[in-house]
Parts: C-alpha cells; sequence; structure tokens
C-alpha cells in the first residue's frame, strides 16, 4: 500500500465519520461544525487527486463562504432544533443494514471489473488544467451551455428559497 | 467575422428555450410594476409566451428532420425532442390557465417556476450528453419542490413540497453515481458515443447492469415507477391540485422522455437484461399501483396511485425497445397529459368547493354541475383506456409493441391490470352518478382561463381518440428519430 493510499483511506474515514456526526449530533451547532470537518476532508480527497484548483474552491466557496453562512444561521434561528428529541428513527437500523448490503453489493460486482484495481495515473504536469477548464467553460463546443443553465437553476433557486423564506405575515 | 450560419444555428435551434427563459424573466418583471391592476395578466402573458415558443420549437424541428447535434454535443435535436417540448410547453400551458382559479397560486413566483421547471424539461428532452441530462433533471425537479409546497400556510402541502425534495435528491443522487459509472467505464459523457467505448472496453455485463440499475433509480422516482414511488401520494396529496397535475403529467413525460432516450441507445447496449428490468417495474407499478388504488378514500391519492399504474403501462412501451414501442409511449404520454389534466382540474375546483378531496363528497355530482359529471365519465374512462377516448389508443399502442417484441406475458399482465383499474374508476363513477350528495355546497368556476383550458383538455381527449394518424405520424416520426445514430 502506497502513502497515497494510506492518506486516502484515513481522510475518506474521517469524511465519513463527519458526515454520519452532522446529522447524528444532537446540537445543530456541532452538526455545523462537523459539517465543515466533512467538507475539508472532500477538499483533501481533491488534493490526493491531483485536482488542486477543486481543492482551494472548495476552502475557499465551501467552508470559507457557506460554512460560515450556516453557522450564522443556526445562531440566528435559535430553538429550531430542541436537543431532547432523539436523532434517530426506529427503522433506522434497517437503513443502516440495506446501505451496508447495498454497499457490500457494490464493492463486489465493481472487484469483477479490470479497472477496479487500476493504478491511477499521474496528471501531465505540463498541462495547465485550469486554463482547460476556464476555456471549456465559455467553449460553445464544449461546457458553455451547461455553464448558462447552472445559473437558470440558480436564479430559480434563489427565487424559491426567497418565496419560501420571506415573512408571510406580512401581506 | 460576419455572422454565418454556423454562428447562428446553435441559438436558434434551443429557441423554445431561450424565448421560455426570456417570459420568465418578462413575468418576474410583470410583477413589479402591473400586479396591482390585473393579478390574472401574469397568467395570460404566461400562456400567450408559451404558445410563441411552442410555435418557435415547431418551426425550428420543420427544418431538421434527422439528429443534429449542437452545443458541442451537449443537446440533440431531433423530432423526438421537438414534440416532447410541445407536449411539455402545453402541459405548462393548461396548468398556468388552471391556476389562474386558485387565488393562492396567482403570483409571479409561480408562474416563475412553473416556466423555469418547463424549461428544464424542454431541454431534458434534447439531452444527449450525461452531464446535460442531471443538469437539466435538476432544472425540471427543483422548482417544482417548492411549488408543492407553495400553499405556505397548509402543513400539507409544505410536507408535501419537503417530502418531494428529500426523495428527489436522494433519487438524483443514486442516478449522478450511476452516471459517474458510465463515465468512467467509457471515458465520456457523450450520450452516443458511450455504446462504442462500452463495446470495446470488455467491462462485464454485471457491472453495467449494475450501473444501469442506478440510473433507472433515478429516472424512476422522475416517473414514480415502483418501487420509487413512495413520494406520489403524499406529494399528490398535499400539494396545491394543480402543481400535482403538472408533476402527474408533464413532469412524468419528461422523465419518460430521458428513458425513451437511453432505452433506444444505451441500456440495450449496457445490459442485455435492461428489457427484463424495465418489464419488471412495468409489473410492479401495475399491480402496486391498481391494487392500492382500490381502497383509496381520498381522490387526489386514487389519482395518485393510477398515476403509478399508468407509469407501469407506459413501462409496457419502453421495455419493448422497438419502434412501435416508442411512439407508443409518445401517444400515450400526449393522451396522458390531457386525460389527467382533465382529472386533476375536476378534483382542483370540487375540491375548492368542498373543502375536502374525499372521493365520498363526489357523491350527486350529476345534480350538483351535470357537465363535470359528464368530464368526469370521459377522463376517468379515458384512464381506464375504453374507446373512443385518448387512453385507448395510447394502450393500444404500447401493448401491441410488447407483443411484436415478444413480452406476449407482460402485455396480459397489463390487460388484466387495465381491467383490474376499471373496477376503480368506475367505482367513482357510480358515486358521481348514482349516489345522493350528503352536501350541496355550490361548484362556481370564476375565471374563463379555467373554462378554456377544460374544454381545450376535453376537446384533446376527443381528438386524440377519434382522429388518430396525425398523432399517430407525429408519434413515429420522433420515435424513429430518436433511434438514428
Amino acid at each position: 500500500m502506497t502513502a497515497v493510499q494510506i492518506v486516502f483511506l484515513a481522510v475518506a474515514a474521517l469524511t465519513l465519520a463527519a458526515a454520519v456526526m452532522v446529522v447524528s449530533l444532537r446540537r445543530m451547532m456541532q452538526s455545523a461544525l462537523a459539517l465543515i470537518l466533512a467538507l475539508v476532508g472532500v477538499a483533501v480527497i481533491f488534493a490526493l487527486l491531483g485536482s488542486g484548483f477543486f481543492a482551494v474552491s472548495q476552502v475557499v466557496v465551501y467552508i470559507g463562504a457557506i460554512a460560515i453562512l450556516i453557522i450564522f444561521a443556526v445562531m440566528l434561528t435559535q430553538n429550531s432544533m430542541s436537543p431532547e428529541h432523539s436523532q434517530m428513527n426506529p427503522g433506522f437500523l434497517y437503513a443502516a443494514l440495506g446501505s451496508a448490503l447495498l454497499f457490500s453489493s457494490l464493492v463486489f460486482i465493481l472487484s469483477m471489473w479490470v479497472g477496479f484495481y487500476a493504478i491511477p495515473v499521474n496528471l501531465d504536469p505540463s498541462v495547465d488544467t485550469i486554463t482547460v477548464l476556464g476555456l471549456s467553460l465559455t467553449d460553445p463546443q464544449g461546457f458553455a451551455l451547461p455553464f448558462e443553465i447552472v445559473s437558470v437553476l440558480l436564479l430559480a433557486a434563489l427565487i424559491g428559497g426567497i418565496y419560501i423564506a420571506r415573512d408571510h405575515h406580512r401581506d | 467575422m460576419g455572422i454565418s450560419s454556423g454562428n447562428i444555428t446553435p441559438i436558434l435551434s434551443i429557441l423554445p428555450e431561450i424565448l421560455l427563459l426570456i417570459l420568465a424573466l418578462v413575468v418576474l418583471g410583470l410583477d413589479l410594476g402591473l400586479k396591482k391592476f390585473s393579478p390574472a395578466l401574469i397568467g395570460w402573458v404566461t400562456v400567450v409566451g408559451l404558445i410563441f415558443s411552442a410555435i418557435g420549437g415547431v418551426m425550428i424541428s420543420g427544418h431538421q428532420s434527422g439528429g443534429l447535434y449542437i452545443w458541442g454535443g451537449m443537446l440533440r435535436q431531433d423530432a423526438a425532442a421537438s414534440v416532447f417540448q410541445v407536449i411539455f410547453i402545453t402541459g405548462a400551458a393548461l396548468t398556468a390557465f388552471f391556476a389562474l382559479e386558485d387565488s393562492k397560486c396567482v403570483s409571479a413566483e409561480f408562474y416563475f417556476l412553473l416556466l423555469i421547471s418547463t424549461l428544464g424539461m424542454c431541454l431534458l428532452a434534447a439531452s444527449s450528453d450525461l452531464i446535460m441530462i442531471y443538469l437539466s433533471l435538476e432544472l425540471a425537479s427543483i422548482p417544482l419542490y417548492i411549488l408543492a409546497g407553495f400553499h405556505y400556510r397548509e402543513t400539507s402541502s409544505v410536507e408535501a413540497g419537503l417530502k418531494y425534495m428529500l426523495y428527489g435528491a436522494v433519487a438524483s443522487t443514486i442516478m449522478v453515481f450511476g452516471f459517474t459509472f458510465l463515465y468512467g467505464f467509457s471515458g465520456t459523457t457523450q450520450l452516443y458515443a458511450i455504446n462504442a467505448a462500452i463495446q470495446t472496453g470488455q467491462i462485464p455485463p454485471m457491472v453495467t447492469t449494475m450501473a444501469v440499475m442506478l440510473i433507472l433509480a433515478g429516472v424512476g422516482y422522475k416517473i414514480s415507477a415502483v418501487p420509487f414511488h413512495f413520494w406520489a401520494p403524499d406529494v399528490y396529496e398535499g400539494a396545491p391540485t394543480v402543481v400535482a397535475g403538472f408533476i402527474s403529467t408533464a413532469s412524468k413525460a419528461a422523465g419518460f422522455a430521458v428513458l425513451l432516450r437511453l432505452a433506444l441507445t444505451i441500456l440495450p447496449v449496457l445490459s442485455p437484461y435492461s428489457p427484463y428490468l424495465l418489464a419488471a417495474m412495468a409489473v410492479a407499478s401495475m399491480l402496486v399501483g391498481n391494487l392500492l388504488a382500490i381502497n383509496q378514500k381520498n381522490f387526489k391519492r386514487l389519482l395518485a396511485y393510477s398515476s403509478i399504474a399508468q407509469a407501469g403501462y407506459i413501462l409496457v412501451g419502453v421495455a419493448a425497445s422497438n419502434n412501435l414501442g416508442a411512439a407508443g409511449v409518445t401517444y400515450y404520454l400526449m393522451a396522458y397529459l390531457v386525460t389527467n389534466l382533465t382529472a386533476f382540474a375536476l378534483a382542483q375546483v370540487i375540491g375548492q368547493a368542498n373543502s375536502n378531496d374525499d372521493i365520498s363528497s363526489l357523491a350527486g355530482l350529476t345534480q350538483r354541475s351535470p357537465v363535470l359529471a359528464f368530464s368526469l365519465l370521459v377522463s376517468l374512462l379515458s384512464l381506464g383506456g375504453i374507446p373512443p377516448f385518448a387512453g385507448f389508443v395510447g394502450k393500444l399502442l404500447v401493448f401491441s409493441a410488447g407483443v411484436q417484441a415478444g413480452m406476449a406475458w407482460l402485455v396480459i399482465v397489463a390487460v388484466l391490470n387495465s381491467v383490474l383499474s376499471l373496477y376503480y374508476y368506475l367505482k367513482v363513477l357510480k358515486i358521481a352518478f348514482l349516489d345522493h350528495p350528503r352536501e350541496t355546497p355550490l361548484i362556481k368556476i370564476e375565471t374563463n382561463s379555467w373554462r378554456i383550458a377544460f374544454i381545450v383538455c376535453l376537446a384533446g381527449i376527443l381528438i386524440l381518440g377519434v382522429i388518430i394518424l396525425p398523432w399517430y405520424g407525429w408519434s413515429i416520426t420522433a420515435a424513429s428519430s430518436l433511434a438514428l445514430y
């Protein structure tokens, strides 16, 4: 096992554990902090895959901006979730069992494929991946259309969010 | 550099989508200034704009018969995309008119979200790239989550929106997981290039079948097929009735548009078992939908289970995976659009008059409003597949496609299920026609827009059921354009 693999396994385990904590911890603030930990884990995985740009964006956008916003939202909305209630649904054991079964069968089936054992190829260091990314996002023959569609999606989500969140008692 | 036709084609080819986006922004703008004078104006502007974008779409499809890849292969402009776009836009226009009758839905946000969802569906029908499929599916779904919870003062509506969103998020995540496998196997996200890469890749069929199953989970949610149907009854019951009607027709048609494209392109190559997977989903949907519909007390829940069963019949055509099957699915979806919108429009006005959606409150509908009772008869018989209504032709086509594909057993199950479904449709009609009304609040319809849309739907049921050839021609053109490589 190479050093990269060991680091990957450790980070993946940490990310998953943090993700479980997000939904299982009782206090919203602790969940928000666990979410930051999970997002850091994802950033490390991006870095391990040789995608420095995504790692940095992950830190700047998700940890730097979104997580802070979430923390502010938690602090401003007190008692939105009381710590007395259990976070566990009565059927959670069955769900956990089902997920474990699904996961192991996915791994089992995938192990039939040769690509499962392939060793990752290092990226060509002479290629500037950020330039390629930037160009393809604006190239009509590349990803210009999906890029524009994402902006429409964000606009719709924004307006929907405002509709849900606005103070309806006033009108 | 002058503008050559090569530069303008990509823009022109997404003209209906661009018009929809402009229309959505116009609607938002109108809200700022004109809302005070006439709130209904927004609805009328929406419908007129939708008609224009549909005309734009049809005009473009007239120029282009075969498949043309545009925007770097993100979209494939073909007859199937155009026909489905017309279906979605018609559904949106009818829904926009029906919504004017529901005062809590007359707001710019409602029409904006409806238009953006329609835009996503239109893109979905033309998508030929995994990234584009995912994005347009989300663009079609996310506004619907908010629309399902639009009656924010009613707990059931908020619950419907939340449930719809949670199930939708999980389903689309599973689908993207499946897409990542396809990308990993083939190294491309282009739908029409995946086949070649898979065939040279020597990937065990078990592994690709797994990816197919993950993708079917995402699409199965969109079309509310068993076992991904759990959201449907709660969402249909809780959501505003107009929104439930839109979800059950246009949104379902969008799911089938992408499923058809997948079934006629990559699914047969990816997995030899895919027809059987689809057939299994069809059988499960028909059985579960019909059996659970029998005992429903709430009309909207009954329509939800009926809609699950209808997804099963349509899946017979998809499982057949031949030209006739694809044409049958297209025809079925056109017929289903007008039929189910009629049923939901009825549920809307009767529910508003009674302030509940119980089937028992339909009692004596003939005495309270003979016209509505007759319309209920037409729409339920069309859902049950009785000639001369539209639903009959749709069923006939998908079932004959099943026979043609050598799946006679599946068709026998489907026909038996149709008979079963007649039981609960006729039970509703019996209550509406023979029982005496317990309560007789007047059913009043206040808006002309509702009447217009309702007449269009009723006319659609009759026209699609009697004058078959032109629509069948459309469906066949659409079906054969899908399979062309």
